[in-house]
């Protein structure tokens, strides 16, 4: 067994809440470059030239890239040959975030209570998804979700007779009804297959892939190149003011299923989709 | 390109087209989800506000902490849709336009027409060069709402898009 203390996890969680919020992922950065060099209206190409100039400045300034930095979501891959010591993981985690979001001057956009609403004043409690995995190390990944794109997402029982076109469809019906409201241009996480649950999970996990990386099935890598397509036919544009690049990316994780069902999850990631991660 | 200063008049707003381009400065007053059911409880009970809403700007935002010797952390607009349930009734009180981002209901829609407000778009997300332009933040009222308590903020050439008028 490899021992790994409480307080490494919490050290680098509060680490990866700041570095998420507030610099932008390279592959985020080359995809916004590569809209604005396609985009021939004045107004996209000032949106997008501001979204750059933007993340510049949270880079130097160590500010926060969006004032809403979001509900943490934190991503653990557990080896099954890692025994964490001196606290329960979950209260590392939890702790990591409190002082990420304290230290880092982030917002504090967590209530207690769906309905009662009262802010918990230290962005806790995180949502955590464990998998366990073989061998001896942790990966942690956060995902900081604002709620302007959290909001425009959705799932679907589809019928199996809806087929490829069915969930075509609900996810560009789904981006269409966003608008401009999730900061576009957009990352456009789907969850297909597996069941209601596993369907939404996997929409959130698709959008911590790369923008501009392949789906390794080729069926549906060319499913997302075409919905991609269509959905940049839409019109929503940077900003939502109009444009060609409504989405930097389509990306669709499958998953096994039931004979009677076909469950789509579209979850909607804003400009700049937030995730850093790091390996223990 | 039109510039705009707060405190507004009606005859500012005539003018506009939508679409258009604008650099607003002056004071703002942040308010989003929680202040605005605050205000039309307010209102409903004919109590004041804690502001001067006659010829003013709403800005549907919640800022970031302002690091130390920073005026303000990283600000931008939140969906105003959500803020279309008030709007109506914030409206028909007194004159002023709204700041956000994305589209707003036809039931807003149709009281901006009839009151002679606006509403104008911010850029979603980019906060970190809003920050800039924000020469001053000072709370106002429902501070205990923490990020969404109520902020007067002095701007400077805030960039915004005149999206309903």
């Amino acid at each position: 067994m490899r021992e790994i203390t409480a307080a490494q996890i919490t050290d680098a969680i509060a680490q990866l809440c700041v570095e998420a919020n507030t610099h932008a992922g390279a592959d985020i950065v080359a995809a916004l470059e590569q809209a604005r060099a396609a985009e021939t209206e004045e107004t996209p190409r000032q949106v997008l030239d501001t979204l750059l100039q933007n993340a510049k400045i949270a880079r130097e300034d160590n500010l926060p890239i969006c004032q809403d930095t979001g509900m943490a979501v934190v991503f653990v891959e557990l080896g099954q040959e890692v025994h964490i010591t001196g606290g329960a993981l979950d209260g590392a985690i939890n702790d990591g975030v409190r002082r990420g979001y304290r230290e880092g001057y982030l917002r504090n956009s967590v209530v207690r209570d769906p309905v009662r609403r009262d802010n918990t004043n230290d962005n806790t409690p995180v949502v955590i998804h464990y998998t366990v995995v073989p061998g001896d190390t942790v990966t942690l990944t956060v995902a900081p979700k604002g709620f302007g794109s959290e909001n425009m997402s959705a799932v679907k029982m589809l019928n199996p007779s809806d087929g490829l076109a069915g969930l075509e469809r609900f996810v560009l019906e789904t981006v269409r009804d966003a608008g401009g409201n999730p900061c576009p241009p957009v990352v456009v996480g789907v969850g297909a297959g597996g069941t209601f649950e596993l369907a939404a999970l996997l929409a959130k996990k698709a959008l911590l892939r790369d923008v501009g990386t392949v789906n390794p099935d080729p069926f549906w890598d060319d499913v997302e190149r075409r919905l991609l397509g269509a959905v940049n036919s839409l019109n929503i544009g940077p900003g939502g003011f109009g444009g060609k690049t409504t989405a930097l990316a389509v990306h669709i994780s499958p998953y096994a299923t039931h004979i009677a069902g076909l469950p789509v999850a579209v979850n909607i990631g804003c400009h700049v989709t937030r995730h850093k991660g790091v390996m223990i | 390109m039109t510039t705009l200063h707060t405190p507004l008049t009606p005859s500012d707003i005539h003018l506009l087209r939508e679409g258009e381009h604008v650099l607003l400065s002056g004071v703002v007053y942040t308010a989003r989800d929680a202040a605005h059911k605050r205000l039309v409880e307010l209102l409903d009970a004919g109590r004041p506000l804690p502001f001067p809403l006659e010829g003013s700007a709403l800005f549907y935002a919640g800022p970031c902490p302002a690091p130390p010797e920073r005026v303000i952390g990283s600000v931008g607009p939140t969906t105003s849709g959500r803020m279309d349930l008030y709007s109506p009734r914030l409206m028909r009180e007194a004159f002023h336009i709204m700041i956000g981002k994305g589209p707003r209901s036809p039931e807003v829609v149709a009281a901006i027409r009839q009151y002679g407000c606006a509403y104008l778009s911010a850029i979603g997300g980019a906060a970190a060069l809003t920050a800039r332009r924000v020469e001053r933040a000072e709370p106002v009222a429902f501070e205990e709402l923490g990020t969404e308590a109520i902020f007067s903020l002095t701007v400077k050439d805030l960039p915004l898009i005149v999206t309903n008028r």
